[in-house]
């Protein structure tokens, strides 16, 4: 590493697990028993042998220099991501110096690492000097274009056509027919190609059964998918940021073509949200320079953990670039110029008051956001009603926090944390109350990681 | 978050006549400002996408709640964050997660949670807050765990435990739930409270002030005395266990003429423990008159005539008249009388014998058990080596590892009366003649981390099984106690063990090859405590 004995800490290292299962069995390797011969280098290589009950040792090697994030080579048969081995390797190289110490790497890890770097600028050369991907014919681009918004289109009038007869004939008698018709509906939308319309659809299934709220939110959601729809159909009469918010809702994705901003990105959450089809992983940045604050996103195979993993509380030298659309806060994740590294910077925080304006605001570009991201400074949890909330210390002011973060095991460390005084808390502040992701102590002291 | 407090534009249509059209449709019903006919449905979600974003747009912050009263302060100094990195580890094992029997060659972190508590608060550290969660749940799953678990976790614990129903438990635990006990010289705090104070923080203050003051603590009780109820003056007696001084002694006559049964046989009990009382002379006389040295015979023996009946004096001193079921009457008060003698008087009444050679003598008539268990119980509650030593016997003689007179579970709570460099010898002395099979219950009793001879004669009988052949499940009770138990720094020493060795010709299949795997997990265990011990003591600056 480049920064010198930045030891990555255990659940930084832990995030790496591509799932619970392999998370379980690196945890269990990552003591000194089963290694032998570990040690790392002073830039960033790890790497020991693994005794199990076989008669070879595992050769386990890391390289973490990589600023595309960790790479990882094993004798053992297991394929793609991070084996236990390897989780264990750095859970060792975590706990400190006396487990791992530095010291010149192995005759079969330096091979392994001058093979990497080989490889790598064979393909950096080959960038340069090949020849760029085949132009393609710019007529053809446009029609393919022109059929896929055709098709949109169709989904987009069906859709309409479809909220018009819920409506005409009463959402009331329509809740009899169940989940079954928004299914349907979404697989409409699939076969549209407006994979954003088919998400929120397939929302509405799902909404909460009970409860006397169900109506309204249904009612709402309906609405804004209506919004959207009119919004696609009539594209050409909107505000140019406004429509690239659109395609981008509807699910025409364009590429991160923004221009890549360099900060040094210091990463506040790191969580995944799963449904049957897929796993999304959502990371916030904090750009300590700029002070933007930028979202990756990252999609892994339902069951599977998505490839990318950011240690939380470490900033990251980088480059990212936005997507299109007015106040769009999603990036790409572009070149990263050295290792994470510790920080003490914090997010500023905000009033609860200025954190629900910042919201209202953001409607302004983008009508479907259903949360910001904000830091809020000087507030202390407190029990209301059957719920919690955020209150300022200073102001009789306070923001609820979502029914679903009310029961997420990070609510007790939060409170924990705070202990009844103010603290500093990062997250999504929206129409259904705040979801806190981070918060940091009073004192000195790292990010607490509460998703 | 509240629903916005703007003013309504008077040209928006009504919310609430909204959600009732779109519930009932609009062809039942048509939205004030909207056109009824085809286009309605569209009118409808127009408007309400409208007051929907306007809704949101609009959203304030609420009032605020109530807020929590602040924590109280921890005093003690942070964990290093070594050892905050290795705790949030330990926590985070659970048991069961592994799924399947085998355990592999991992070390079980859940396991070495107790001995990290003990380590943490014998050093005095705070936990860092986020992590008390974690804690309290491990706390919650585990009653064993609680006590260390309770105290590391400290004030603010308790304070979270009162906003989270899952935690009551740390309420109930708790001493006073919590409440401070008043200092030493804080007589009117201390007096106020023991006048005021619930049952459980009456009882915390008792025992708290008992540890310090002994005589203080037995004068605070005397005073509300007579006022008690009777299960909390049971509670309270048994508080005097602590720091029992022949002081007590006036204190717990008295006691002997309580109303309640209970409180009359716990202050019989505990005036037996001190063998200068009048109560342990009387007991002395009665179990004297029981038990002599027969000269008529070849050899002297000792001959045992159990009392005929159990009458009124010594009913007073405690002694329960009525047998259980299934033991005979006579023997029953025997037991009673002679647990309760002092052991001291014993050589003079038989002959000026030392305790071995009492032990020794042959007795009559299968007295034997009953009177040797006796003395076992007089033992452990007087606290007497010498007697224990004798009782407890040679440790590789031939008996010591069968059913003797003497039960293994006897000879643990004899062994508890030693010191812990004698009880170490003598449980490595018993391995080494009897192998492991019966060692278990007395290992327990050793202190951790095992010294030497213990650890030694565990790993030197572990090596023996295996040459023997047999599976190491087998020894599983042990090899867990030797993960949690054996000194850290015995680990390089069995380096040795964890090759696979030749199967010998009798050897159960693949046997060898498990043995391989529960050392390495054995000295990975061990490596791992070293460093977690290593992690709490960080070089002084």
């Amino acid at each position: 590493m480049t920064q010198q004995g930045v030891r990555w800490t255990a659940e930084q290292v832990l995030a790496l697990a591509p799932d619970a299962a392999s998370r379980k069995a690196g945890s269990k390797l990552g003591a000194a028993g089963p290694w032998s011969e570990a040690g790392s280098s002073g830039e960033g290589t790890v790497w020991g042998l693994c005794g199990g009950s076989g008669s070879t040792p595992y050769r386990t090697a890391v390289d973490l220099t990589e600023a595309s994030g960790p790479a990882y080579t094993c004798g053992c048969p297991g394929r793609g991501g991070p084996c236990e081995h390897a989780l264990g390797l750095l859970l060792l190289w975590a706990g400190g110096e006396d487990a791992v110490p530095r010291a010149e790497a192995p005759e079969w890890a330096e091979r392994w690492i001058a093979g990497r770097r080989t490889a790598a600028e064979e393909e950096g050369a080959g960038d340069a000097a090949g020849s760029p991907p085949a132009p393609a014919d710019p007529e053809a681009v446009r029609r393919r274009a022109e059929r896929r918004a055709e098709r949109v289109t169709a989904g987009a009038v069906e859709l309409e056509q479809r909220l018009a007869d819920l409506l005409r004939g009463g959402l009331a008698s329509a809740e009899q027919s169940g989940y079954g018709l928004w299914e349907e509906t979404a697989a409409r939308m699939v076969d549209a190609q407006a994979q954003g319309l088919a998400t929120r659809v397939r929302e509405l299934g799902a909404l909460p059964d009970t409860g006397p709220g169900r109506p309204v939110r249904l009612l709402e959601e309906c609405a804004l998918l209506h919004l959207l729809a009119r919004g696609w159909l009539r594209r050409e009469r909107l505000p140019q940021g406004l429509a690239a918010t659109v395609r981008s809702r509807i699910g025409l994705s364009a590429p991160a073509e923004g221009p890549p901003v360099r900060d040094r990105w210091l990463v506040l959450a790191q969580y995944d949200t799963a449904d049957s089809r897929l796993t999304t992983r959502r990371i916030w940045l904090y750009g300590t320079g700029s002070g933007r604050t930028a979202l990756l996103l990252s999609y892994g195979a339902a069951g599977r953990a998505p490839e990318l993993a950011l240690p939380v509380g470490l900033v990251l030298d980088a480059e990212v670039s936005a997507y299109p659309g007015a106040a769009q806060v999603r990036v790409a994740l572009g070149d990263r110029f050295a290792p994470p590294a510790p920080t003490a910077v914090r997010p500023p925080g905000s009033t609860t008051g200025r954190a629900a304006a910042r919201y209202g605001e953001a409607l302004r570009d983008d009508p479907w956001l259903d949360s910001v991201p904000v830091t809020l400074e000087r507030v202390i949890p407190a029990r209301a009603g059957d719920g919690w909330q955020l209150a300022d210390a200073d102001e009789d002011a306070a923001l609820p926090l979502t029914p679903a973060a009310c029961a997420r095991p990070g609510l007790w460390r939060l409170v924990a944390l705070s202990g009844g005084a103010p603290v500093r808390v990062f997250g999504e502040c929206g129409h259904q109350g705040f979801t806190p992701l981070a918060a940091w102590p009073r004192g000195p002291g790292e990010a607490v990681a509460l998703c | 978050m509240s629903r916005t407090t703007v003013a309504v534009d008077a040209s928006l249509p009504d919310w609430e006549d909204l959600v009732t059209t779109a519930l009932l449709g609009t062809d039942r019903r048509t939205p004030a400002g909207v056109a009824p006919g085809p286009r309605a449905p569209s009118a409808l979600l127009d408007a309400v996408a409208v007051a929907t974003v306007r809704r949101r747009a609009g959203l304030r912050p609420a009032r605020a709640a109530e807020r929590p009263p602040p924590a109280p302060e921890d005093p003690r100094p942070p964990l290093p964050p070594a050892a905050a990195r290795r705790l949030a580890m330990l926590l985070a094992d659970r048991p069961g997660t592994s799924g399947g029997g085998r355990r592999g060659t991992a070390p079980d972190l859940m396991e070495l949670l107790p001995q990290w508590l003990a380590a943490a608060n014998a050093r005095d550290f705070a936990p860092p807050p986020a992590v008390l969660p974690a804690l309290l749940d491990a706390a919650r799953g585990r009653t064993d765990l609680r006590p260390a678990a309770l105290r590391f976790a400290g004030p603010r614990a308790l304070w979270l435990a009162r906003l989270n129903p899952d935690w009551r438990f740390a309420l109930r635990s708790a001493p006073g739930g919590g409440t401070a006990v008043p200092g030493l010289h804080d007589t009117d705090g201390t007096r106020r409270l023991w006048e005021e104070g619930l049952f459980a923080e009456r009882v915390a203050l008792l025992a708290a002030l008992r540890s310090r003051e002994p005589a203080a603590a037995r004068r605070l009780l005397d005073s509300t005395w007579a006022t008690e109820r009777a299960e909390d003056r049971l509670m309270f007696l048994d508080s005097l266990r602590t720091g029992l001084s022949p002081d007590d002694e006036s204190f717990l006559e008295r006691a002997l003429a309580d109303r309640s049964r209970n409180v009359r046989a716990t202050a019989a009990e505990l005036l037996s423990a001190l063998p200068g009382s009048a109560l342990a002379g009387r007991m002395a006389v009665r179990a004297g008159a029981c038990v002599a040295v027969d000269h008529t015979r070849d050899v002297p023996t000792i001959a045992v005539e159990a009392p005929h009946e159990c009458d009124a004096g010594m009913e007073r001193d405690g002694v329960v008249a009525k047998a259980p079921a299934g033991r005979g009457e006579r023997s029953w008060w025997l037991g009673q009388l002679v647990e309760a003698a002092p052991l001291g008087g014993w050589s003079r009444r038989l002959g000026g014998r030392t305790p071995q050679e009492i032990v020794a003598l042959p007795v009559a008539d299968d007295w034997q058990g009953e009177l040797h268990a006796a003395w076992c119980r007089a033992a452990v509650r007087q606290r007497d080596a010498a007697w224990s030593r004798a009782l407890l016997g040679n440790p590789s003689a031939p008996e010591a590892g069968g059913p003797g007179a003497v039960s293994l579970a006897e000879r643990a709570r004899l062994l508890g009366t030693l010191d812990a460099a004698e009880r170490a010898e003598w449980v490595a002395g018993f391995i080494d003649t009897h192998g492991l099979s019966e060692a278990f219950q007395l290992l327990g009793v050793c202190a951790v981390p095992w010294a030497a001879p213990v650890g030694r004669a565990v790993v030197d009988a572990l090596d023996i099984a295996r040459d023997a052949g047999s599976y190491p499940w087998s020894f599983s009770g042990v090899m867990g106690l030797a993960e949690r138990c054996l000194d850290p720094s015995e680990a390089g020493r069995l380096d040795a063990l964890l090759a696979i060795p030749d199967e010998p010709e009798n050897a159960s299949p693949g046997a060898g090859g498990y043995w391989s795997e529960a050392f390495q997990r054995l000295v990975t265990t061990l490596r791992l405590r070293a460093a977690m011990l290593a992690e709490l003591s960080p070089p002084a600056p």
